[in-house]
């Protein structure tokens, strides 16, 4: 930072929209972090964090002790699971969790014997001492994935390349879901250890600037963390209070100014977001050697008798802190894990605490009451008015609801964090983030479809082109060996192979020929854009079959006497009738791919033209070798070049298909560099050897940009025009 | 346990549709009181008669569609749509003049293209333009202000009894100005012309409309583009050409309080469903009725054009829609268009 800039007084940056419901802080905020009940049995489910589930290291019946690694992380995206108290390991099994799919999730089960006895810990309250990859390490092996969102592996945001300079590392202690007071507690009580261990964040990200943001509803939180913070150089800093101030894009907005790309990480403009709670995490890993087994959690809701933030330990079943927070009663009406914005219902009372929740709502109706039935959109705009990443909600519901989910992903659908204000300020009590769901569940079906169908078809090519390069081998071998014959016993070379050789060739081109006709007429029949192509495919095949014809009937006119006619035409013409056929298969697969209407018609096409042209190209050094005939001895000379253009086609088409391949990716991520890929896919590709050869063409893919002529009015179908309205 | 599972929010804000129809009706009583204090209980009786009309038209409609009749009843729109027509009729019309008007926007203007939200067109402005086009005399026979005839002649009036109508009518301001724009002297005998501040009476109208107006606005019902847009362009049209010749052309200020401007601006153009969408948008949409409306008034061959203006418009709508995205967070650039 410049010492201009220092000087300067700060710029306050805003997002766009952003709500303000009731905060209800105050439900839970009063009263000190308390430590939560001990429950007769923990369950630990083994993804509590985004990544790969965690690999079970017990069996039933062992016995642990608190802060033993059970679970080991099972890939780079992915921590490890400890065990939050002592005692004995009692299933390794499905248990229900709170998961918006409501299905039960695989969770090693503990039975707690009461004692709390620990594991041997490795504190290093000097973590300067410590080289950065191992305090990376040790973090990874802590369990800790981000406490306050979605539960990311934290050592991986960590974990910079070299060259990458942080400018920003942003503490995110915003807060601001409504009801959620944990992270308030923490710092109120606890800012020296949070401090250190924002210190420990600190050493490895080296940022230019350390920053604290607190939502200013926190005065008390605030002046603790100023007092603890003195003389650090980390800055506390106080946001205006509006949701989602919290979400990180937003605040990283609030506080630099900056933007994340739509799809990158933050990382690429040079911050690094951490919440608050997981500093707290790594000050305990790292400096007390404690892995991650508790955490803060808000108790609150009007059915709590006794709310409040609890110390509690990750596998603790809701129903015990429901009893610990003094709901006696069963509890009717809402039971939610996470904020009232953002938060998702809990169907079963004995799911458990896990790394990512922040905070237990029990409501009454009487608080938060049933939603009332959805009614028709007035397209009165409030929702864009407080989108927070700049969308047009209404818009996403209309094509969401309507199924059509390539429109809502124009209108950046992925962009959409689901913060749910659109909903909150909705009138006619649209669950219009419900929607949003269903829909970005359903692009992902289609992508996970589409790269299933891209891996078939890589399998067809990579097949294709073994078989292709062995034949090519094999031909190279007989080719060489033939020459070697040929050249020792020239004078005893027979006629009749060689005749017998073009009238295979000959029938070969008929029967070619035929085939393409046939195709041609079913895909004439069935208005395929492809049937010129293929028409004209069957008229040269046609002239070439007669061509062959004739040159049959020149061999045998020429007879016996003239032997050295065919040398090295064999097996020329035998590769010529091999690339037929493998064009054949082709462009029976592609046929088949079009009936089936699938996306990857254009790389089978791309593919087909290929294998055509290597066929052209054949038969072209075919006809070549033929008017070389009488040159007996050039025969094996001209071998060379045709390998050698072999293997050049056979690179060209390689490159073709990795730079298919890198368009195809960068297109299912929606990369911008698509054009230049597809102009490369497009420049690297084969063309026919032949300049007067009718290659199929490529048929242009459906424009996404392209301007409709129709009024674009948003109007769902008829179809959901008429079952619209109630969600009754 | 018995414990509710939806997906998140979990809670909503107070703003409901129902509120939010309440809110514009309240926010037309000023407009009503004034019209009926000015040119008689008409408009009032207009108002009534409308809504019953409306609620009836509707109720058919759904039970035809087989919705659920109450439900929708209760979103409080068809009422809306009926008081703003009403309120745009002249108070002299017979009740089969409403009824037409009330039966043509709720059946065809809004419930054939699928009810509540689906409206391409605003149903009031249809049901007026219908009416206006079909019955040109009726819809054009205004009361002169400050001689509201008694309850009893009103009654006669809507029951169609028109005998000595023409007698009681009179030209209003945006009439007179139409047919004697260009001759100064017979616009400074034009009586209609000459008020406080703008036309005869009409100005009281649009400024109770602007209160209830700029209540909308303080209630956050409304957002300030739409009403701002539209009278800043039809005021900024309408200055240099009565600078240049105040003999054929009025004063912004004439403009603003004449006619439907306010009316118009305030209730008429800011119905959502049948405007753009986004902010932009909605600046482009409401400048243009503005202009329209100038253009209309001082070249066309009605006197008043709110309603032509905001019909065309709505038809732009999604062209301008189409154009004007706004720029999401984390991308460069705005979309265009709608994709697919
Ligand atoms: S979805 Fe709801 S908030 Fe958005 S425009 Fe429609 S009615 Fe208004
Ligand atoms: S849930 Fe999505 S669409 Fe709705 S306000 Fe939040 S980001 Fe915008």
């Amino acid at each position: 930072m410049s010492l201009l800039s220092r000087l300067l007084p700060r710029r306050r940056f805003d997002f766009h929209g952003g709500i303000h419901p009731p905060e209800r802080k105050a439900l839970s905020n009063g009263t000190p972090i308390r430590p939560g009940p001990m429950p007769a049995q923990l369950i630990l489910p083994l993804t509590m964090h985004i990544g790969a589930p965690a690999r079970p290291l017990v069996q039933v019946g062992d016995r642990v002790l608190k802060g033993e690694k059970i679970a080991e992380a099972s890939g780079p995206v992915s921590v490890p699971v400890h065990a939050p108290s002592s005692g004995v390991i009692s299933a390794i099994e499905p248990r229900p969790i709170q998961h918006p799919s409501g299905l039960d999730a695989p969770c090693i089960v503990l039975d707690t014997d009461g004692e709390d006895r620990w594991t041997a810990l490795h504190p290093h309250p000097d973590f300067r001492a410590i080289p950065r990859p191992e305090l990376l390490a040790l973090i990874r092996e802590a369990g800790i994935a981000g406490l306050g969102g979605a539960g990311f592996p934290t050592a991986i945001k960590l974990n910079l390349r070299d060259n990458q300079r942080i400018e920003q590392l942003i503490l995110n202690a915003v807060e601001c879901e409504p009801y959620i007071t944990a992270d308030d507690r923490l710092m109120r009580e606890r800012a020296p250890a949070l401090i250190r261990g924002i210190e420990i964040l600190r050493y490895l990200v080296q940022p230019a600037e350390t920053i604290v943001a607190i939502e200013d509803n926190k005065p008390e939180a605030i002046a603790a963390m100023r007092a603890a913070a003195e003389g650090t150089g980390i800055r506390i800093m106080t946001v205006p209070t509006k949701y989602p101030s919290g979400g990180e894009k937003q605040l990283i907005r609030l506080v630099t100014g900056k933007e994340v790309r739509s799809g990158g990480i933050p990382a690429e403009i040079g911050v690094v977001c951490q919440n608050i709670g997981t500093a707290y995490a790594v000050e305990r890993a790292v400096v007390h050697g404690e892995p991650l087994i508790r955490r803060i959690t808000t108790l609150t809701g009007e059915a709590f008798t006794q709310p409040g933030n609890v110390e509690t330990l990750i596998g603790t079943p809701v129903q015990a802190l429901l009893e610990a927070g003094g709901v006696t009663q069963p509890h009717r009406g809402r039971l939610i894990m996470g904020g009232p914005m953002m938060g998702f219902s809990i169907d079963h009372p004995m799911s458990p605490v896990v790394k990512t929740s922040n905070c237990i709502i029990a409501a009454p109706l009487t608080e938060l009451p049933e939603p009332a039935p959805e009614q028709s959109c007035i397209r009165c705009g409030a929702c864009a008015d407080v989108c927070p990443a700049e969308l047009l909600p209404q818009q996403l519901y209309w094509y969401s609801k309507a199924g059509e989910f390539d429109r809502a992903r124009h209108y950046n659908l992925l962009d959409c964090i689901e913060c749910g204000a659109c909903s909150y300020v909705c009138p006619s009590n649209i669950p219009l983030v419900q929607y949003y769901r269903y829909a970005k569940a359903e692009l992902r079906k289609q992508a996970a479809e589409h790269q299933k169908a891209d891996r078939a078809r890589e399998r067809f090519e990579a097949r294709t082109a073994r078989i292709e390069k062995e034949k090519a081998e094999k031909e190279a071998r007989r080719q060489a060996r033939l020459a070697a014959n040929r050249v020792k016993q020239a004078p005893d070379a027979a006629a009749p192979p060689a005749q017998a050789d073009l009238k295979k060739a000959v029938n070969d081109a008929s029967a070619a020929y035929k085939t393409a006709v046939k195709a041609a007429k079913e895909a004439e029949a069935s208005g395929a854009d492809n049937a010129v192509a293929l028409r004209a495919e069957a008229e040269r095949l046609k002239a070439h079959a007669d061509a062959l014809k004739a040159n049959l009937r020149d061999a045998k006119a020429a007879g016996p006497a003239a032997p050295a006619h065919d040398d090295g035409l064999p097996a020329l013409k035998k590769a010529v009738a091999d690339a037929s056929a493998a064009y054949k298969a082709a462009v029976k697969a592609m046929k088949d791919v079009e009936a089936g209407g699938d996306g990857d018609i254009d790389a089978l096409r791309a593919d087909t033209e290929r294998l055509k042209a290597e066929a052209d190209r054949l038969k072209a050094a075919l006809r070549d070798a033929k008017a070389a005939a009488p040159a007996v001895v050039a025969a094996p000379v001209q071998e060379d070049p045709v390998a050698a253009l072999k293997k050049a086609v056979a690179d060209a088409s390689s490159a073709y298909k990795a730079a298919v391949k890198a368009a195809k990716e960068a297109e299912a991520s929606g990369d911008g560099d698509l054009d230049a890929l597809r102009a490369e896919a497009e420049r690297l590709k084969p063309t026919g050897s032949k300049p007067n050869c009718v290659t199929p063409r490529r048929r242009p893919r459906p424009h996404h940009h392209q301007p409709h002529r129709q009024p674009p009015r948003l109007r769902p179908p008829a179809m959901t025009r008429s079952k619209n309205a109630t969600s009754a | 346990m018995n414990l509710i599972s939806v997906t998140s929010p979990h809670t909503t804000g107070p703003s409901r549709t129902q509120r939010v129809m309440a809110q514009v009706l309240l926010a037309t009583l000023p407009g009503l009181a004034v019209l009926c204090g000015l040119f008689g209980w008409g408009s009032l009786i207009n108002v009534v008669w409308a809504c019953a009309a409306a609620l009836a038209c509707e109720a058919a409609v759904l039970r035809l569609r087989g919705k659920p009749v109450g439900f929708h009843l209760a979103d409080g729109s068809a009422l809306v749509t009926a008081v703003l027509l009403a309120l745009a009729i002249p108070p002299t019309a017979p009740w089969w003049l409403t009824l037409v008007g009330v039966g043509f926007a709720i059946i065809f203007a809004k419930q054939l293209y699928g009810g509540l939200g689906m409206n391409p067109f605003n149903p009031a402005m249809a049901g007026y333009v219908l009416l206006l086009i079909s019955f040109p005399v009726d819809m054009t026979r205004w009361l002169p202000p400050f001689e509201a005839p008694d309850l009893a002649t009103s009654l006669q009036l809507f029951l169609g009894r028109d005998h000595g109508i023409d007698a009681l009518t009179g030209a209003t301001p945006l009439d007179s100005l139409r047919t004697w724009a260009g001759d100064a002297a017979a616009l400074a005998a034009q009586p209609a012309l000459h008020g406080t501040f703008a036309g005869l009476g009409w100005e009281w109208v649009n400024l109770a409309f602007l209160a209830g107006g700029l209540w909308l606005l303080w209630r956050r019902v409304i957002t300030w583009h739409i009403p701002a847009a539209l009278l800043g362009a039809l005021a900024l049209c309408a200055l240099p050409f009565w600078l240049h010749d105040s003999a054929r052309f009025a004063s912004p200020l004439f403009h603003l309080f004449s006619g439907a401007a306010m009316f118009g601006a305030f209730f008429i153009a800011t119905d959502p469903v049948s405007a753009a969408t986004s902010r932009t948008g909605r600046l482009i949409y409401a400048a243009l009725i503005g202009v329209l409306i100038w253009v209309i008034r001082s070249f066309g061959g009605y006197p008043d054009a709110m309603a032509f203006a905001v019909l065309l418009l709505n038809l732009a709508a999604p062209t301008i829609d189409y154009y004007t995205q706004p720029r999401s967070y984390g991308h460069s650039k705005p979309k265009r268009g709608i994709g697919g």
